[in-house]
């Protein structure tokens, strides 16, 4: 289990344990948390998951992106070298603590 | 007016299998989709791409598939209307009145949803300076090419449309190609290919750069990129194109007065009705206790949403449970001989 912050781009915070195995997306979407639309249900092909990992720190501790994300990134609103797909960030205890950002609209 | 006994939102995978479910039990069908091919997400994202998921069939790719399905209804002979958004609903005398953007009007006791999570629109730039000249000097999409002999055009993007397009108009056009990040996931040829015009000076191509406004008098002028360093260029600019993909909006379907759970239409599993009668959601748009998006369930609800709109479109007759190896009129139906 993990503590993850969610913070709106308008700067509201949300917190929500999310257990292992799930991925960030999910942890959005089961606790209503609003700015993770995660359309294609995590299938690394609608870009509505996007984030952004301001910590330095965080993002490169994070699991390195596969095969495809950045070329769904590329599809993203407003990507940068900081962006992430929510869906790809499988949620463990090393990710209690994680802050993510979330873009102004994901569509 | 079309008067059918159902019109279908839709021509993905459930959308189509859900016309062949209509077509068995006897019931006519219109089938409308707002993109220019038949197949939905199979043909739009990923028409290469093997599925290993379809029952009985080990592999095929989202083309082959999609060109099985229409093979599969080729003898009901229903219309396909492509290009075309349904973009209206209103009831009248208990019937569906069922308007497109084009025009077209459809009288129907039966409308069945198959719009996967909306119809697909290209992502547009975030800024929104570029709305203004949308259409005229800021294009998604090419309809003409003509149009750009001898002016300077700035294609954003690093797919193959991007690529297809940069190469293409560099004959004849001045092309800035922009991308945010060093690395294409166009064809490695299309790519291999840019880069060469780049080294030889045909394209000015600037990587890690990202649209940051559109200006012009009237008329577009320029394009302003920026890095994420902050710094800032100007490049005189006749048309912008961009090329991000494809989102998917719900689009018009939000406005039908249908109960709404997010994206997705709540149904019931007996007949995947929503809550207006006679109006039926299957396939990725709609949502029950366990709902998988796949084309396998979209398969099983379009069957079950057939046999629901039977009793609207017929309701002197009593639907009656036949299987395709045994009835002749199914046979009859999908004119095909019998054997025995
Ligand atoms: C990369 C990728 C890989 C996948 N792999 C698999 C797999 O291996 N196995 C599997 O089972 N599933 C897979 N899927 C999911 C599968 O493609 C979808 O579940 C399926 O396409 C849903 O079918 P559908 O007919 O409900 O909707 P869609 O295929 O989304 O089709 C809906 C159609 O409706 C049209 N439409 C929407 N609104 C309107 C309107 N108002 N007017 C007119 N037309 C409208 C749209 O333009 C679209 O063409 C994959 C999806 C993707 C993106
Ligand atoms: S949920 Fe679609 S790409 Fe992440």
């Amino acid at each position: 289990m993990a503590k993850i912050k969610y913070i709106e781009f308008n700067g509201k915070e949300h917190e929500a344990d999310v257990a292992n195995g799930l991925s960030v997306m999910e942890g959005a979407i089961q606790n209503d948390i609003p700015g993770i639309d995660g359309d294609c249900g995590g299938g690394m092909s609608c870009a509505t998951c996007h984030v952004y990992i301001n910590d330095d720190e965080w993002y490169k501790k994070l699991p390195e992106k596969e095969m495809g994300e950045d070329d769904m990134l590329d599809q993203a609103y407003e990507p940068k070298s900081n962006s992430r797909l929510s869906c790809q960030l499988i949620v463990s205890d090393d990710l209690d603590g994680l802050k993510v950002h979330m873009p102004e609209k994901q569509a | 007016m079309i008067k059918t006994d159902a019109v279908i939102v839709g021509a993905g995978p459930t959308g189509l299998f859900c016309a062949h479910q209509l077509g068995i039990i006897g019931l006519k069908c219109e089938i409308v989709d707002n993109l220019d091919k038949i197949g939905g997400q199979c043909i739009e994202l990923y028409p290469d791409k093997p599925i290993y998921d379809i029952p009985a069939v080990p592999e095929c790719t989202g083309e082959e598939l999609t060109n099985n399905l229409i093979e599969q209804i080729k003898s009901f002979k229903f219309n396909f209307h492509l290009n075309d958004r349904v973009q209206e609903l209103k009831n009248e005398n208990d019937k569906w009145i069922v308007k497109t953007s084009n025009g077209k009007e459809f009288e129907t006791p039966n409308v069945i949803i198959a719009g996967g999570v909306g119809s697909f629109e290209p992502r547009k730039f975030p800024t929104k300076s570029a709305e203004k000249y949308d259409g005229k000097s800021v294009l998604y999409s090419i309809r003409d090419k003509s149009i750009f002999k001898d002016k300077s055009v700035v294609i954003f993007g690093g797919g193959d449309s991007a690529l297809d397009w940069a190469i293409e108009l560099s004959k004849t056009s001045k092309i800035t190609l922009v991308h945010r990040r060093d690395e294409f996931r166009g064809a490695p040829a299309s790519v291999q290919k840019v880069k060469e015009l780049s080294e030889s000076k045909v394209i000015n191509l600037m990587t890690r750069y990202s649209i940051k406004d559109v200006k012009g008098n009237g008329s577009l002028e320029s394009v302003e990129v920026k890095s994420e360093t902050g710094e800032s260029k100007v490049i005189n600019a006749d048309y912008v194109l961009g090329f991000f993909g494809l989102i998917m909006q719900l689009g018009p379907i939000a406005e039908w007065g249908l109960n709404l759970d997010k994206k997705t239409i709540p149904v019931n599993t007996e007949n995947f009705e929503t809550n207006k009668k006679g109006i039926f959601a299957i396939g990725d748009i709609c949502t029950y206790p366990g709902k998988l998006k796949l084309i396998l369930s979209g398969f099983h609800e379009g069957a079950l949403a057939a046999r629901g709109c039977f009793k609207y479109a017929r309701p002197n007759e009593k639907y009656r449970f036949e299987f395709t190896t045994s009835s002749s009129t199914i046979k009859d139906r999908l004119g095909v001989k019998e054997n025995d």
